[in-house]
């Protein structure tokens, strides 16, 4: 065979010099740049490309663009292999490999075709009233039914392309580059207005590439090249080919996916180049000029390879040069299939004849008979037959209502079938924007109705069908886009194109059949092999309604979002439900339009930029030195530093033992630090925290309590008084922005009076705690002017100096219950402090401790960690902490929260520590607390509580524990149960003050 | 995506921002609530279909609170005005 | 040891290329401006306090939302209807801080935060496609010049944006928590340019 037997010798938009290798289903074949890869099937000859989703019925190439139902495969392998790719928007490139999906062992010889021989028994939405017995057995079936249907494979390997995301303004985004687009381009550009205009091809002109037109006097296609000129010139105009506007959301916000490299071979893209680029973009002005997508017709055997929509038959011939067929019929209800007509003829294809559903004369068809090409009015195509290939169609004559047949049918041989239902505007873009469809019935389709948002709708979007027509609206559209976005453009007459007259359409949903029988075979949605037969089964069982019908049958939900199937679906459903098309309505157009790679939505956003990891100054360090990492908030914090050998448990006795016996080193720059100033500092104060901050002297440091106006504990930290009217709060490290964007809110919308000014500081300083008896020993070392001795720094007093040279704070603070020191320095200084003191503290005994460390030596003081033992629903005094609650202050937030009936009431959980009977034994935390003796088998079994914290203590060399107990602190000695998966373990309630509980080790 | 017109800085993308839930609740004198009164002014809201006034805070920005009349059907916001400003009336 | 000066590091002190000079002939170039003196400036802008301040700064204060005003080696970015950030120049920021608050006599309040953010400066001919893969300011010249300043989001930091000239070239104060983050972010972004004119 000749190769490329089925291309044309000359035309075409296609580059002849060039020759570009592809493989399918393992085949080698030829083709050339301006192929997609259905054009490249088509001129090979190859008719067969796919099985159906369902039934798996032979499928070909049906349509030349996005609309495609047919023409899946499976592009490319490994890791850049891309399931359910539609042949017709495939850009041929050297090296492309590709398969047909859906068949084994392969598309000609495919086992799954059993299911179409089993067709009645597997209507729509069998699988809800079969395979149920046994019960059980479910689960098997469904992985069968799963595995017999079904689209493409998703590849396994990490995705090695690169997607990037672009934020982009305009004052007019035009959807569409056909000539309603162009028009639209043109007159806004013109003005000056930022434009953008994206076509999903790789070529703009849109109908224009295949059609035969004229615009004011010239060839359409020398039209678009100028036009196109014109724009490139103009720098404010952006031309986005091969870019589809896939969404459109609120306040005119779209998304445009614009394929960058998709069409080049991977291995010729350059490397920095993104695969895609997901525009998003927020325009002033919409213009939707996004055509029109043909229908097909619903007869019997309307799926077999060879049946094409009449539009896609003349792109293949004038945009790809590809003779789709030897012999050909036409079937159409509308005047726009005879251009195909006269494509054909230009190309040698042999016309058997034109089947034009129409009775009456119209001048296309008088314009045929002329020519000598056979006209048969009144007719439709009733069936089609040929097996993997289209070989012959059945004919006969319709009524007067066209709701059956009326007389004697007769075949005709053809190996292409062009069929015209008629056209859509594609709405889907102005139906996602919130606007109202409307009806045409002299159409037969739904055109944009009101529209919600800025935007315009012009040419065959708008159900104008006539060149001249989406030249003058797409030039309307652009010229009132501009002005309402504030561009002045002078008044000008838009391209012309000359008038054409056009016959009515007829309608035809569903082409009647002998007997109306054998509706299981007139397909509706080709791709998920919905028939009419299955819309008058949801009908009958009730699911009348239109989105009932399309979830029970699956119409419209497939991978072309029914694009060519849904009006037949509704047009039939109104039939069933004797309602007009109007209202039976249509389902929720979603974005995307068509298909968005994940990777596209991804962006950069990917591995190490996925979740931005919030470092300290003294990270290297932590890093260098092995730290095993835990997350707090977005921080990345070391929670342990092992040893060589050492695990979690040793590291973690290691450091608590280090804090006690000599002196430890914890990096706490990650909490929160808010400077307040002003002469309402105290009242601010007052309000937020549940205790009195008007005697906190100068120097001095106070612990507070805050809560949220229902009573329940929000966050804690120490805030120091640093002047008369300067104040430092510390938050817990998770709450920084949450306690600063808490007491915005209030200054902002209740206090509008207070005379107090907040700033974050959290990162302006690093923060080293050290902790530990020789403490003091390890400053003196490194270096300070600071009086650190017990009169100089008492417990809970702030100093200000330096340390090692470098001018720092210091903190006489403890959450670790021994002598200790948080020096805060300018984070610019925070490593250096870091190495110095750990230098310093070598001969001390020096370690790094984590904050699983931090958290231990804390839950053997029995101090609470806000949202660890807290989790919104605790109150100060659940807590036992009624002594920071100062009732005499008039308000704080939360006072009246407190006095709520459920906050008061007896038996509310109490924190309480747990010391289990096994000291050797640790309570997970979370664990369930019962009563001891409890039966764990009734339903349900009654809980006191759960396990807040719990540890291994290494000072006590026993295990501790910290719950929420009902009426814990009632329950003093009493023994409970703690609930593990497999056993219960007993321990007794008492003090959470396990060690040193006098705190006579803090104030040394 | 909302676009939202921040009082201060202009229209910017609703990322930008954090909702703050209905506005214009008032905080009941304390000591004279009960505690249905209390309840309510915590957690009761009319979520209407159609105009609602609530609170946004530009929190990406210049972290100012403010008020939006938005309705909550189409998403169109009718108004913008400050803390400190009334209720527009006519919307 | 207390005779050893302490060493000050920037959050990208530890990435060499951080500290390249900005090149002309790049369609895009980066470098951190480490440690410039920052100070967190709130007060009343209607009132007496903002005059003194302008006497102490030597230029007044942006009158209106996102703008920068400034001489010499001192700007001043508005951040919200009572808040601005002043920038000087590294090791100025205590003196004019002590000046400052002298001029507000407590009717305000200035606070050092220098260290809690650095500052990336983006320059170039396709500076602005690069910052628009991660920000979605609309900075088209028509809408936004030198001179003119924005809190925003880049990529999944949160930023201070001010166009210092007409390159167009661009400081991003982000904070130091992050700024490593965003700076191999950028870095990465701005590779399909890097080599462009």
């Amino acid at each position: 065979m000749p190769p490329q037997p089925f291309r044309l010798p000359q035309g075409g938009r296609i580059d002849r010099s060039r020759s570009l290798a592809f493989t399918f289903n393992g085949r080698r074949y030829d083709g050339h740049p301006g192929d997609t890869l259905a054009s490249a099937l088509l001129a090979n000859g190859v008719a067969l490309v796919a099985r159906s989703f369902k039934y798996h019925r032979p499928r070909g190439v049906m349509s030349a663009g996005a609309e495609e139902a047919c023409a899946f495969v499976q592009l490319g392998e490994g890791a850049r292999s891309d399931p359910n790719c539609r042949a017709t928007q495939i850009e041929l490139f050297d090296g492309l490999t590709a398969a047909s999906l859906n068949c084994w062992p392969n598309v000609q010889l495919d086992f799954g075709v059993v299911s179409d021989r089993l067709h009645r028994l597997l209507p729509a939405g069998f699988y809800y009233k079969t395979f149920m017995w046994p019960r059980r057995g479910w689960l098997t079936y469904e992985k069968l039914i799963r595995r017999a249907a079904g689209l493409g494979r998703a590849p396994s390997e990490p995705d090695p392309d690169r997607y990037e995301k672009r934020f982009a303004h305009a004052d007019l985004l035009i959807a569409g580059g056909g000539p309603a687009g162009l028009a639209a381009a043109l007159a806004a550009g013109r003005t000056g207005a930022r434009v953008i205009l994206a076509d999903e091809n790789g070529e703009f002109g849109g109908q224009l590439l295949w059609r035969d037109a004229e615009i004011d006097g010239e060839p359409a296609l020398r039209w678009v090249e100028r036009s196109l000129a014109e724009l490139s010139s103009l720098p404010e105009v952006r031309l986005l080919p091969r870019s589809t506007v896939a969404g459109y959301y609120d306040h005119n916000f779209l998304t445009v996916l614009e394929r960058v490299t998709d069409h080049l071979s991977p291995f010729a893209a350059p490397t920095a180049t993104p695969r895609q680029r997901l525009w998003k973009v927020r325009a002033r002005q919409v213009v939707l000029a996004t055509g029109a997508i043909e229908r097909p017709l619903v007869f019997i055997n309307n799926d077999l390879p060879g049946i094409m929509l009449a539009g896609a038959a003349q792109a293949y011939i004038r945009r790809h040069a590809v003779r789709p067929g030897g012999r050909a019929v036409i079937f159409t209800n509308n005047d726009s299939a005879y251009e195909t007509v006269a494509a054909l003829s230009e190309a040698g294809v042999a016309i058997t004849a034109v089947i034009d559903a129409r009775a009456g004369d119209t001048a296309a068809a008088e314009a045929c008979l002329r020519r000598g090409i056979e006209v048969l009015r009144g007719h439709a195509v009733i069936d089609a037959s040929g097996g993997h290939a289209l070989r012959e169609v059945t004919v006969a004559p319709l009524d007067g209502s066209a709701t059956a047949l009326a007389g004697a049918a007769s075949t005709l041989r053809c190996d292409l079938l062009c069929v015209s239902g008629g056209w859509s505007p594609t709405v889907h873009l102005f139906s996602q924007s919130g606007g109202k469809l409307a009806f045409d019935a002299a159409s037969g389709c739904f055109i944009p109705g009101e529209s919600r948002q800025a935007e315009r709708s012009a040419g065959a979007a708008r159900g104008s069908f006539d060149l001249a027509a989406c030249l003058a609206e797409g030039h309307a559209a652009g010229l009132a886009a501009a002005r309402a976005a504030g561009f002045a453009g002078p008044d000008s007459p838009p391209p012309q194109a000359p008038a054409q007259a056009m016959s009515p359409i007829r309608p035809l949903w569903e082409v009647p059949s002998p007997h109306q029988g054998r509706r299981d075979r007139k397909f509706v949605d080709l791709q998920n092999d919905v028939t009419a037969a299955d819309i008058a089964l949801a009908a009958r069982e009730g699911y009348r309604s239109v989105e009932h019908t399309k979830r029970y049958t699956t119409a419209g939900m497939g991978v072309d979002q029914g694009k060519t199937g849904n009006l037949n679906t509704l047009a039939i459903l109104a039939g069933e439900t004797q309602g007009a098309i109007p209202a039976v309505g249509t389902t929720t157009f979603r974005p995307p339009y068509t298909p968005v790679t994940i990777g596209a939505l991804a962006g950069r956003g990917v591995g190490d930029f996925y979740d931005p990891v919030r470092k300290t100054p003294m990270s290297p360090w932590h890093e260098a030195r092995g730290a095993v990492f835990e997350p707090v908030g977005k921080w990345r914090r070391p929670l342990y530093y092992p040893g060589p050998g050492e695990g979690m448990e040793a590291a973690v006795r290691r450091e608590c033992l280090a804090v006690r016996n000599a002196v430890g080193l914890c990096d706490a720059s990650t909490l929160g630090k808010i400077d307040i100033k002003g002469r309402d500092a105290v009242t601010l104060l007052d309000r937020v925290y549940t205790n009195s901050w008007g005697s906190l002297a100068i120097g001095r440091c106070r612990y507070g309590l805050m809560l949220k106006d229902d009573g329940m504990v929000f966050d804690d930290g120490v805030t120091t008084r640093l002047g008369e009217r300067h104040y430092l709060m510390t938050t817990t490290s998770g709450h920084a922005e949450a306690v600063f964007g808490w007491l915005e809110e209030w200054l902002q919308c209740e206090w509008l009076g207070l005379d107090v000014y907040l700033t974050s500081v959290t990162t302006h300083w690093a923060t080293a705690m050290l902790a530990g008896p020789r403490a003091r020993e390890v400053l003196a070392a490194a270096g300070t002017d600071i009086d650190t001795s017990r009169a100089g720094s008492p417990y809970m007093t702030v100093r200000e100096g330096h340390v090692a040279g470098i001018p720092a704070r210091l903190f006489r603070v403890s959450f670790t219950g021994e002598l200790s020191f948080e020096i805060n320095v300018p984070a610019r200084y925070g490593l250096a402090l870091w190495e110095t003191l750990m230098a310093a503290g070598a001969a001390f005994g020096i370690e790094p401790i984590g904050t699983e460390a931090l958290h231990v030596l804390r839950a053997e003081k029995g101090y609470i960690v806000v949202g660890h033992d807290t989790d919104g629903t605790v109150t100060p005094y659940d807590l036992g902490m009624g002594w920071i609650v100062d009732q005499k202050k008039p308000d704080f937030i939360g006072k009246r929260g407190l006095r709520r009936s459920d906050l008061v009431r007896t038996g509310r959980r109490q924190l309480v520590g747990l010391l289990t009977d096994d000291p050797a034994q640790i309570i997970p935390e979370g664990s369930q607390i019962v009563r001891s003796g409890a039966s764990l088998a009734a339903t349900p079994v009654p809980m006191l509580g759960h396990v807040t914290s719990s540890y291994w203590s290494p000072a006590l060399q026993r295990s501790i524990a910290m719950a929420l107990i009902e009426g814990g602190q009632d329950r003093q000695g009493e023994a409970v149960e703690a609930v593990l998966p497999d056993r219960t373990l007993r321990a007794v309630i008492g003090t959470s003050r396990f060690y040193d509980p006098e705190g006579v080790r803090l104030h040394g | 995506m909302l676009l939202i017109p921040c009082p201060w800085c202009g229209p910017r993308e609703e990322g930008e921002f954090a909702p703050g839930g209905e506005g214009h609740i008032r905080r009941p004198e304390p000591q004279a609530a009960s505690d249905q009164d209390w309840a309510e002014y915590l957690y009761y809201r009319t979520n209407p279909k159609g105009l609602h006034f609530e609170r946004w805070v530009h929190a990406a920005g210049c972290r100012r609170w403010f008020n939006v009349a938005r309705d909550t059907v189409t998403h169109e916001i009718r108004a913008v005005y400050k803390m400190s400003e009334n209720r527009p009336e006519g919307l | 040891m207390a005779d050893a000066v302490p060493v000050a590091r920037s959050p990208l002190a530890h990435l060499p290329e951080a500290a390249r000079e900005m090149r002309d002939d790049l369609a895009v170039s980066l470098r951190e401006r480490p440690l410039l003196g920052l100070l967190n400036l709130r007060l009343d802008a209607a009132s007496e306090a903002a005059q003194r301040v302008k006497a102490a700064l030597g230029f007044g204060l942006p009158g209106e939302p996102n703008r920068a005003t400034g001489e010499g080696g001192r700007s001043a970015l508005w951040l919200g209807p009572d808040e601005y950030l002043v920038v000087t120049e590294p090791g100025g920021e205590a003196a004019l801080a002590r000046s400052l608050a002298e001029a507000l006599q407590d009717r305000g309040a200035v606070t050092d935060v220098s260290d809690g953010r650095t500052a990336i400066e983006i320059a170039g001919s396709r500076a602005r496609d690069v910052l628009a893969t991660g920000c979605s300011l609309d900075l088209h010249p028509r809408v936004f010049r030198a001179g003119q300043c924005a809190q925003s989001g880049l990529a999944k930091a949160r930023i201070i944006l001010h166009q210092i000239d007409d390159r167009p070239g661009y400081r991003v104060f982000v904070e130091r928590s992050h700024a490593e983050y965003l700076w191999l972010w950028l870095m990465d972004a701005a590779a399909e340019y890097r080599a462009a004119t």
